[in-house]
């Protein structure tokens, strides 16, 4: 495959390359873990000399402060980045997501405003989307923006905000219009997460950590011109962020080659079960499915080399991803035996793979739940025919949302 | 480092390659419709020997992976999986697998120039059938499980014992038998007609396939030279099991178009059922698994081609995932027809029947995985 690459792109990655290797740590940890934590200060200075380096934004224009290059070379720098550790957790939501979808949708004032800050790391985006009655069907969501005069006053609350807290801004979408279906009265916004009446409260989730935000609004005033697109076309908006989204999840997450096989079975050894009929018949299967998600990752990448998108082939590899992880951390539980309920607060890795029992259904629901990834097979790649639906021509005010029952006199909270 | 995330293994066809695959999806839509597969196997002979003929005349298909010096086309195990998928697709009653996979890389496995040089290009233009005597009782595919043997006899070895099962033994002209010769093991030919050889035609699960039981009585036999019959051997299942899962992934493939197809179709509570997310997600999950099944044949085609010292690992990775991911499909695709899926008329159960057996065929999953286990180092 590698001899479909040019040559300019070949020297590209030899300046990624050479530029990691001079100014980024490479990833100690076997299966390519964070093995440092960033804080935002420190991961602010590198972003800034990574923009300054040209490898921020490299696809993106340059006359809104990206490199103008070409998406694979944005790939070959990917690729290259894999192997070190970069602060993403900061600044993958705003290059992923938000920054894409500005550069799609958002004005010329927009653009020269948000995408230099962005890439800089100078501003810290979050994605304003989820609310507790708003899960697998986001477009139910309940936040209202109600327009008074030339800003919109947003009032509602969000969930599974990933890095809010450090957020300067938001892409939000809200109800602008209830009296219609739910699809047709949203509309998208930048909004100002230090403005009044933002609150963040970390969430704390089932592994006991709180990598998560709730997101309160209380009368927040956001500027007419912050809106994203046109108003009350939010969801098509948030289509195409989701659509970036499932693109960089696709091009970051891709699990190392056999990680799971490899600890495990040092474990195995570790605890003298090696030899284990039984455990060698785990551990196998292991190795074989871990292998085959990746061996899938590895084909969808080559086509898409070859210029064939994987489209909505990308839901096959997170619902096998997400399996794997149940799978994998039920073969630890089943080695560690009875150090994976209770071990010794020196035995790190009984606690990680307790860790890892424990995130394990995170990856059912995050980004599409198995049920939703399933649909979308179903649906697009099969071609079956939909659920019939029951709020498609409905004013949204009527519907029946999350745990909330229809309120023909109120839009919603 | 960047080859890392894209990899050296090569998993996507080149068009020449989709091409082959085309071209012959055609000939056996065209020449072994199910209409015709239903009819063979109620044949005494069990499988088309005029389909086979045309495979060899208009195709060159047996002899697809046999290097152009031995008569063949030259190709490699990338294009004997393309081949091996459209056959397992149509559930093509052929002793293909015996023939062109088992016995002939057996042939190339050893070290005898003059039995390739006087066997192969008949076997390789489909005018001889010849298939691969390993198990015996038990069904065990291993070396250790071997108890056949072969004694001199003035200057010509003869064969005792029962190997058994044998894919396509009755059809097979020419037998290739593994036995102990002494202290060793050793790789011998026998004539289908040869005294002292009596074969028993097996009830098979799988109506599309034929095994038998071939007894041999002092029958006649030449030895092959080898210099590592149970390397030869591990070669040869290593082989067969990347074409095996390339089939078994083809049948996996028609269960999921049947089964999608039916559920567009089938209307129930006033809808079709492909609507309800119930049958929806199982033809969902069955993507999944063909998505998964098609990298793991691609890759273990790759590597048996390009490097050969991912082989072991890869044909195990293949054979495993492919085994256990066709048999669901198939069952699930019973279940998603409901009862016309469970009648005879129906062609689901042929599937059905295949899937299992080919899971049973060359050493079962739990050999698979033990196999696996130990060649990653476990």
């Amino acid at each position: 495959m590698g001899e479909a690459r040019g040559p300019a792109e070949q020297n590209f990655r030899v300046r990624a390359r050479a530029w990691l290797e001079a100014n980024a740590t490479r990833r100690s940890d076997e299966d390519g873990r964070q093995a440092r934590r960033w804080d935002l200060a420190s991961a602010r200075v590198f972003q800034g000399k990574l923009h300054d380096a040209g490898f921020a934004g490299v696809a993106w224009p340059t006359a809104y402060g990206g490199q103008g290059l070409t998406p694979a070379d944005q790939r070959a720098f990917d690729e290259e980045a894999r192997e070190f550790d970069l602060p993403g957790e900061f600044f993958g939501i705003g290059m992923g997501m938000c920054g894409p979808t500005l550069l799609d949708l958002g004005t010329d004032e927009q653009k020269l405003r948000y995408i230099r800050p962005l890439l800089r790391g100078e501003e810290v985006w979050c994605q304003l989307f989820s609310e507790p009655g708003a899960g697998s069907d986001v477009a139910s969501l309940q936040t209202r923006a109600v327009k008074e005069g030339d800003v919109w006053v947003v009032s509602g609350q969000k969930v599974w905000t990933s890095v809010a807290r450090f957020a300067d801004l938001g892409a939000l979408i809200a109800r602008t219009d209830p009296d219609v279906p739910k699809h047709d009265g949203i509309t998208m916004f930048v909004v100002d997460m230090h403005a009044p009446g933002v609150t963040v409260r970390p969430l704390r989730d089932m592994t006991g950590g709180a990598t998560f935000n709730e997101v309160f609004f209380d009368g927040v005033r956001v500027p007419a011109e912050n809106v994203i697109g046109e108003v009350n076309a939010g969801w098509a908006a948030s289509v195409r962020m989701l659509i970036h989204e499932r693109v960089s999840i696709g091009g970051t997450t891709r699990s190392r080659r056999g990680a799971a096989f490899a600890t495990l079975t040092e474990v195995a050894r570790s605890r003298g079960v090696d030899r284990d009929p039984v455990v060698r018949q785990r551990l196998a299967e292991l190795y074989v499915r871990e292998r085959v998600v990746h061996l899938f990752g590895t084909r969808l990448a080559q086509e898409a080399r070859l210029g064939r998108s994987p489209g909505s082939r990308g839901s096959v590899g997170k619902l096998a991803g997400a399996e794997l992880a149940r799978f994998s951390a039920g073969v630890a539980a089943e080695l560690l035996g009875s150090d994976a309920i209770a071990w010794d607060g020196t035995d790190r890795e009984a606690a990680r793979w307790a860790a890892a029992l424990l995130s394990a259904p995170a990856g059912g629901i995050a980004g599409g739940s198995n049920e939703i990834q399933r649909n979308i097979i179903g649906e697009r790649v099969l071609g079956l025919p939909k659920e019939p639906q029951v709020d498609r021509d409905v004013p949204f005010r009527e519907l029946r949302v999350g745990t909330r029952s229809p309120s023909p006199h109120d839009g919603g909270s | 480092m960047g080859e890392v995330s894209v990899g050296a293994e090569n998993l996507v066809l080149t068009e020449e390659q989709e091409e082959l695959r085309d071209s012959l999806r055609r000939f056996l839509a065209d020449r072994s419709p199910m209409s015709r597969v239903r009819q063979t196997i109620e044949t005494t002979e069990g499988f088309d020997r005029a389909l086979w003929d045309r495979m060899a005349a208009d195709l060159s298909l047996q002899g697809m992976a046999v290097p152009d010096t031995c008569g063949g086309a030259g190709f490699g195990q990338v294009e004997m999986s393309i081949v091996m998928e459209e056959l397992g697709r149509g559930l093509v009653p052929s002793p293909f697998l015996a023939s062109a996979v088992l016995a002939t890389n057996a042939l190339l496995a050893l070290d005898d120039a003059d039995a390739i040089r006087e066997l192969l290009p008949s076997i390789a233009a489909g005018r001889t059938i010849a298939t691969l005597a390993v198990a015996e009782d038990g069904g065990g595919w291993e070396a250790a499980k071997i108890a056949t043997t072969a004694v001199l006899d003035g200057d010509g070895w003869r064969l005792q014992g029962t190997k058994t099962p044998v894919v396509d033994g009755i059809a097979a002209d020419l037998v290739v038998v593994v036995a102990h010769a002494g202290g060793e093991l050793g790789f011998f030919t026998v004539d289908g007609d040869a005294p002292g050889l009596s074969r028993t035609r097996l009830a098979g699960l799988d109506l599309t396939r034929q095994l038998a039981s071939l007894e041999f009585s002092g029958t006649p036999a030449r030895r092959l030279v080898c210099e590592d019959a149970t390397g030869a051997l591990n070669q040869v299942l290593d082989v067969a099991s990347v074409a095996l899962a390339a089939e078994q992934l083809g049948g996996l493939q028609r269960c999921l178009e049947m089964s999608v197809d039916y559920a567009k179709a089938r209307a129930q509570f006033g809808r079709p059922i492909g609507s309800f997310q119930a049958v929806k997600h199982l033809c969902a999950d069955m993507h999944v698994a063909m998505e998964l099944a098609r990298s793991a044949v691609r890759y273990a085609a790759w590597a048996a081609d390009a490097a050969p010292g991912e082989l072991p690992v890869a044909a195990g990775l293949a054979r495993a995932f492919c085994s256990e991911a066709f048999f669901k499909v198939a069952a699930d695709t019973i279940q998603v027809h409901g009862g016309i899926g469970f009648t005879w008329e129906h062609d689901a159960h042929l599937y059905y029947r295949r899937a299992k057996s080919s899971e049973l065929l060359l050493g079962g999953p739990v050999k698979v995985r033990e196999r696996l286990a130990e060649r990653l180092g476990v």
